[in-house]
C-alpha cells in the first residue's frame, strides 16, 4: 500500500477558525483504495482536518494534494469536482427537500457514479422512501441518504465524518457492510471515528491526531497489539 | 389559486385530486368571468402586482435573499417601455420586450454587484442600487422628472386586438401573469429549484456538494429582476404611465410587503398578498382613513398572529391534515 503513489497527500497542514489555531501542522497521506482512519479525542481537529481539504475552512497554510495538484487556491465549491465527496458529521440532508431531491441534488462531477438502482441495492432501507422528506428519516437512514447522494456524483474519494455516531448497533454494521462493497468497487475513504472497533473493522490504517497534529501512525494489522499505545492517547 | 389555474391543469395530469381539479377550474372561470363584475383596469392592476411579488418570492421567498431594490426592476422597465412606446413608436410587443430587456440586464448587473453580500448587507446593496436607479430618473430628461411620461399609446396585441379596450387588456396581461407564474411554477418544481431550497437551508453544505452557489443566485435574482420588468412593462401600457412612484424605495418595499403578507416561498402567496394590498389601497382611498395606517397595522398582526402569511397558514394547516408525499407547491 504504502509504496504506491498517493492520491491525497497533507503536509504541515495548519488550519483556523477566525483566530483560533486548530490545525499545528497536520502530515499524512492516503493511497488509492485505502481505507485510512483519523483517530482522536473530540477536540483533536479531525473534521476540521476534512474541513480543511473541503475548503469549507478557508484559512489554512501548508499543502494539500490531490492526484498530485494543490487544491487549497481552489474555490471550495470546485473541490467536489476533482471525485471528492464529503459526507460530514450531521449529514447534511436538506429537510425541505425529499429524499429523491435530496438524492439528486448534487451534480454529477465524474463518471462512473452508482445510478439509482445500485444504491438502493446498497441501502435497501432506502428504496420506496422517496417523497419522505430528508430528515423525517432515522439517523441511520439520513446517514446512508448522506453516503447515497454522494456515491451518485461519481466521487471515488469520500471523506466521512463519523458515520456511525449515535446510532444502533445493527445500522453501525450496515454502514461497516456497505463500506467494504465500497472498498471493494476500489474508493478510498478517510474516516473520522471515535467508535475504535468499527474502524478497526473496516480501515487499513489510522492516524492518531492529538491538538491539530499527527503523533502517531499504526497500520490495522498490528492494532491489536498497540493497544496499550492507543489507549494512552484516546482514554481519559 | 387564481392564475396558476389556467396553466396548471393543462401539463401534468399527476395526482391531482378531482377536488384539486375542481377548484382549479373553479379558479379559472372566476379569473374569466371577472371583468364582467369588477373594473377591468382595477384586476389589471392587481395583476400587475402578482406578477411583481411573485417575482419577488423568487429570491425572498425561494432563494432566501431579501431584495429592497427592486422598484428599479420594475419603475426602469416601465419607463423604458412607456418611452419605447411613445417617443419610439414601438409596437407593444417590442415595447414590453426592451422593458423586459433593460430590466434583466439591470438584474445581472446588481445581482452581480450584490450577490456576495448576505442578510442585511444584501438588502443595503440593493437598496442603494435602486436609489441610483431613483436618482437618474429624477435626473435624467427623458423620464419627464415629476410628471413622469404620460399618456403613453396602448397600441394593439400583433396588430390585431385593440389594447385600448380595458377588457381586451385585461386579458392581454392576464396571459402574461399567467406565463410568468408558469414560469416561476416550472423554476421551482425543476433541479434549479431544489437547488434554491438547498442553498436557503444551508448555503455552506450546498458548496460543498459542489454547487457553484453565487452563480445559483445570480440566475434567482436574474429572473426575478425579468418577471419584476414585465409587470413593470404591462403597468405602464395598461395604465399609460410611467412615474417616479414606481422607482421609488417605497414600491420596493410594498411589494415586499405582499409577499410576505400572503406567505412566502409559496407559489399563491404572493398573488394572495397582491390581491389583498391592492384591493385595501383601491377600497380605503375613497374611505379617507389612512391606508398605510391601516395595512401597517394588518401586517403586525399579521406578523404577530401568522407569521407564514394569509396562504402560507392556510396551507400549512391544510398539509399538517395531508400526508407528507402532498408538499406539492
Amino acid at each position: 500500500m504504502r509504496e504506491q503513489q498517493h492520491l491525497l497527500e497533507v503536509s504541515n497542514l495548519n488550519g483556523w477558525y477566525g483566530e483560533s489555531h486548530v490545525l499545528h501542522g497536520m502530515t499524512f497521506n492516503v493511497g488509492a483504495g485505502e481505507i485510512v482512519t483519523l483517530l482522536g479525542r473530540n477536540g483533536a481537529g479531525k473534521t476540521t482536518t476534512l474541513r480543511a481539504i473541503m475548503g469549507v475552512v478557508r484559512k489554512r497554510r501548508g499543502a494539500i494534494t490531490y492526484k498530485g495538484s494543490d487544491i487549497i487556491s481552489l474555490p471550495q465549491h470546485k473541490v467536489p469536482w476533482l471525485g471528492i465527496g464529503y459526507v460530514p458529521e450531521e449529514r447534511g440532508i436538506f429537510a425541505t427537500l425529499n429524499v429523491l431531491e435530496n438524492l439528486m441534488l448534487p451534480p454529477v462531477t465524474q463518471s462512473g457514479g452508482m445510478g439509482i438502482d445500485d444504491i438502493y441495492q446498497l441501502f435497501p432501507n432506502l428504496r420506496g422512501r422517496d417523497q419522505t422528506p430528508g430528515t423525517r428519516l432515522s439517523g441511520g437512514e439520513q446517514q446512508m441518504l448522506a453516503i447515497a447522494r454522494i456515491l451518485r456524483t461519481g466521487a471515488d474519494f469520500i471523506l466521512l465524518d463519523e458515520p456511525t455516531e449515535g446510532l444502533a448497533p445493527v445500522i453501525v454494521e450496515e454502514i461497516a457492510a456497505s463500506l467494504q462493497v465500497l472498498k471493494q468497487r476500489g474508493l478510498t475513504i478517510v474516516l473520522v471515528e471515535q467508535n475504535l472497533r468499527f474502524a478497526a473493522s473496516i480501515a487499513d490504517r489510522h492516524y492518531v491526531v492529538e491538538q491539530g497534529v499527527v503523533v502517531d501512525e499504526i497500520a490495522n494489522e498490528v492494532l491489536p497489539a498497540s493497544m496499550d499505545r492507543l489507549n494512552s492517547y484516546l482514554g481519559v | 389559486m387564481t392564475l396558476l389555474s389556467a396553466t396548471a391543469a393543462a401539463p401534468t395530469t399527476r395526482s391531482f385530486s378531482t377536488v384539486r381539479l375542481f377548484l382549479l377550474v373553479a379558479a379559472a372561470a372566476v379569473v374569466l368571468a371577472a371583468p364582467l363584475a369588477i373594473y377591468p383596469l382595477f384586476l389589471v392592476k392587481i395583476l400587475c402586482f402578482i406578477l411583481f411579488a411573485s417575482a419577488l418570492n423568487i429570491v425572498l421567498g425561494f432563494a432566501g435573499l431579501l431584495s429592497f431594490g427592486h422598484a428599479a426592476f420594475f419603475g426602469g422597465a416601465a419607463y423604458i417601455t412607456a418611452h419605447a412606446a411613445k417617443v419610439w413608436g414601438l409596437p407593444f410587443e417590442l415595447a414590453v420586450l426592451a422593458g423586459v430587456g433593460f430590466a434583466t440586464v439591470l438584474g445581472l448587473v446588481f445581482g452581480a454587484l450584490a450577490i456576495r453580500r448576505h442578510g442585511i448587507y444584501f438588502a443595503m446593496v440593493t437598496l442603494a442600487l435602486a436609489q441610483m436607479v431613483y436618482f437618474l430618473a429624477v435626473q435624467l430628461p427623458f423620464t419627464g422628472g415629476e410628471d413622469g411620461i404620460q399618456s403613453v399609446p396602448h397600441g394593439t396585441l400583433l396588430g390585431i386586438v385593440d389594447l385600448g379596450k380595458s377588457t381586451s387588456m385585461y386579458y392581454v396581461v392576464l396571459g402574461f401573469t399567467a406565463f410568468g407564474l408558469f414560469v416561476i411554477w416550472r423554476a421551482i418544481r425543476s433541479p434549479f429549484g431544489h437547488i434554491l431550497a438547498a442553498i436557503r437551508e444551508n448555503e455552506q453544505r450546498a458548496r460543498s456538494l459542489g454547487l457553484n452557489v453565487e452563480r445559483y443566485k445570480l440566475i434567482a435574482f436574474t429572473l426575478s429582476a425579468a418577471l419584476s420588468g414585465l409587470a413593470g412593462s404591462l403597468k405602464a401600457i395598461a395604465f399609460q404611465l410611467a412615474s417616479l412612484a414606481d422607482v421609488t424605495w417605497h414600491m420596493s418595499g410594498e411589494v415586499i410587503l405582499m409577499t410576505l403578507l400572503g406567505g412566502m416561498g409559496t407559489l399563491i402567496g404572493p398573488a394572495v398578498g397582491a390581491t389583498f394590498v391592492v384591493s385595501m389601497e383601491h377600497y380605503l382611498s375613497t374611505s379617507g382613513l389612512p391606508i398605510t395606517f391601516i395595512i401597517g397595522t394588518v401586517f403586525v398582526i399579521c406578523v404577530m398572529l401568522f407569521r407564514r402569511g394569509i396562504y402560507g397558514e392556510i396551507r400549512a394547516r391544510l398539509l399538517a391534515t395531508r400526508q407528507p408525499s402532498d408538499l406539492g407547491d
